[in-house]
């Protein structure tokens, strides 16, 4: 599966006309042929096409993802460095997010059609038709120019000399406002999940059977619908992990942050094909990496999914 | 005809069809609405909003009209949406069709390439493509379609697995009709319900993407669009944020019709009801 996401990430970089060499000699103001014939041959753009996709397999094995022509480092490295802003990003967010969107969820499918689950329906509609761009940038303009009680972007504040506990407050303040941007629109994907389960395991035999024995109406709501609509969430959230790695694209770039998704803005900006292609191949190693964690945690919780068991 | 009335005693359906319905009727009439090219100088720059009654919505950093750059944008966005949605669902039906009918190795290695590219990030992939192959409408599409056929592919070929041992396959197979017969008018018209209901949220989905690619300054520099919008009233931020918070008001408003429009379509259909 990585093999053809490598392939067909080759094949598409590879129909890009002008390579980097050309960026690069364009950002330097010109260079003559010969330049760029020797830049060409030091970087291996010279020999053939399936040479070079073998050549990019055998160094893969290896963990070695290339070097970035822009920034004259390794990919692997400058990938390891913005990795983990993004994964504190996204793992808070996601956290946030699930959190709160499963527990409004079961608070508006406890009672489908009612008031309380009209309200939190239509609200999460609205709030999961925002784009998380324009989100990001309407929370800055209240709580940080107009308000100022949070800064606007970056990742901490630069050459602040803070360290220990202080640096993590400092970080966490950074943090707020794209997390919240994030975690908003994924909390209402996660709360309409939520509800509409419940809602469709209220129907269901073994709840009418649980409100025959005469259980309490709040262990019947947790133990029994909740429980039964939390797998498809769980589902989903292996399923949103790649929407949201590509969203943390557009949050970084509006806060600044350093992140993973910078990256790779800066990878099309400055036409490196190299750093592109590693940052496209190490974002789905993370989210096969996500999905294995995902179907761990789902055969905890559900009883039926034995691990043993061929899944098919 | 019995389903559009259906459609409208829904309250979402109803709300979410007027919505679209202006939406298009916006669209349709841009160039009436607001003569001319949305781009040129219109006025005096960085004149407030609900001040000049020639400018209602006020006018950006080179004195172009806010209202007429949203008039046009809802064509770019409503057109680039469904565009990207078509192409996706017509990829999606295809592979998803000879997955499910061919089986065998062909299934599972149009299966490996689906899986492919659900692992990567679809927005990721679009930025790569719109970043190679240059911004412009059509290319802008294809990226979003390229993201967004996973999907309606998979649930395209679970259709169709469950249809191909229905009796009446059977039937057309006894009777001698050819395989890709069987497959586009006995199987593909019984797949099709869920892949339609689907639909709107890939439209929704592509509609936004479509605004973040642009805000990302990969859209199609010559036609106006509300994410380019956004991010040219991002700049000035501090002084006038209602540069930025028109264009995202409008792009809310229609993702939101779709949604709606959605919902009420699968009550009407009297189907489940589809997730996002």
């Amino acid at each position: 599966m990585l093999l053809i996401v490598v392939v067909l990430t080759f094949l598409l970089l590879e129909s890009a006309s002008g390579d980097a060499v050309d960026a690069y000699l364009l950002s330097i103001g010109g260079g003559d042929a010969t330049v760029a014939q020797s830049l060409r041959q030091a970087y291996g753009l010279d020999q053939s096409m399936l040479a070079r996709l073998w050549l990019y397999f055998s160094s893969l094995a290896s963990f070695d993802l290339g070097w970035s022509v822009a920034f004259g480092r390794p990919v692997l490295d400058l990938i390891l460095e913005r990795l983990p802003n993004t994964l504190l990003l996204m793992g808070s967010a996601t956290a946030l997010s699930f959190g709160l969107g499963s527990a409004l969820g079961i608070v508006a499918g406890a009672k489908p059609e009612s008031i309380r689950d009209r309200v939190l329906s239509t609200a999460s509609l609205i709030l999961y038709a925002i784009p998380s761009f324009w989100l990001g940038l309407v929370l800055s303009i209240v709580f940080a120019v107009q308000l100022r009680l949070l800064p606007t972007s970056g990742i901490e504040t630069i050459a602040s000399g803070k360290a220990g506990f202080a640096r993590a407050l400092d970080i966490a303040k950074h943090l707020v406002l794209p997390v919240g941007a994030l975690a908003l629109i994924y909390m209402a994907l996660f709360l309409r999940v939520m509800r509409s389960g419940m809602a469709e395991a209220w129907t269901l035999d073994f709840v009418l059977f649980a409100r025959s024995k005469g259980l309490s109406r709040s262990r019947i709501v947790l133990r029994h619908v909740a429980r039964n609509a939390l797998l498809p969430l769980v589902t989903m959230l292996g399923l949103q992990s790649a929407a949201m790695l590509g969203g943390s694209v557009v949050i970084e770039s509006i806060f600044a942050i350093p992140g993973f998704g910078r990256l790779a803005q800066e990878a099309v900006s400055g036409r490196d094909a190299p750093l592109l292609m590693g940052i496209i191949v190490v974002s789905a190693v993370l989210v096969i990496c996500v999905n294995l964690i995902i179907d761990i945690v789902y055969a905890a919780l559900d009883p039926r999914v034995g691990a043993s068991e061929p899944n098919t | 005809m019995r389903l559009l009335r259906d459609l409208v005693r829904t309250p979402e359906g109803a709300i979410g069809l007027g919505i679209l319905t202006a939406l298009v009727l916006v669209a349709l009439f841009a160039p009436v609405l607001s003569a001319g090219d949305p781009l040129r100088i219109a006025g005096r720059a960085l004149l407030p909003p609900f001040t000049d009654p020639a400018f209602p919505l006020g006018t950006d950093r080179l004195g172009r009209d806010v209202l007429a750059g949203i008039l046009h944008g809802t064509r770019t966005s409503l057109s680039v949406g469904l565009a990207a949605a078509l192409a996706a669902i017509a990829i999606g039906l295809c592979v998803g069709l000879t997955a499910g009918f061919a089986g065998g190795l062909v299934d599972e290695g149009l299966m490996r390439v689906v899986d492919a590219f659900q692992i990567v990030p679809s927005f990721l992939l679009a930025l790569a493509f719109v970043s190679v192959i240059g911004a412009s409408v059509p290319v802008v599409v294809l990226a979003i379609a390229l993201g967004a056929w996973a999907d309606p592919a998979r649930l395209t070929r679970a259709q169709v697995l469950s249809i191909r041992e229905r009796d009446y396959v059977a039937s057309a197979r006894v009777i001698g009709m050819h395989p890709a017969e069987i497959a586009f008018r006995e199987i593909l018209p019984n797949a099709l319900p869920p892949v339609l209901a689907l639909s709107a949220i890939i439209v929704a989905a592509a509609i936004l993407t479509e605004a973040a690619l642009s805000f990302l300054g990969l859209g199609d520099p010559n036609v106006v669009t509300w994410g380019s919008m956004i991010a040219e009233g991002r700049n000035i931020l501090r002084s006038s944020p209602s540069l930025s918070i028109f264009p995202g008001i409008a792009l809310v408003v229609t993702v939101v019709g779709v949604y709606l429009f959605s919902e009420g379509l699968t009550k009407a259909l009297g189907g489940r009801r589809l997730e996002p």
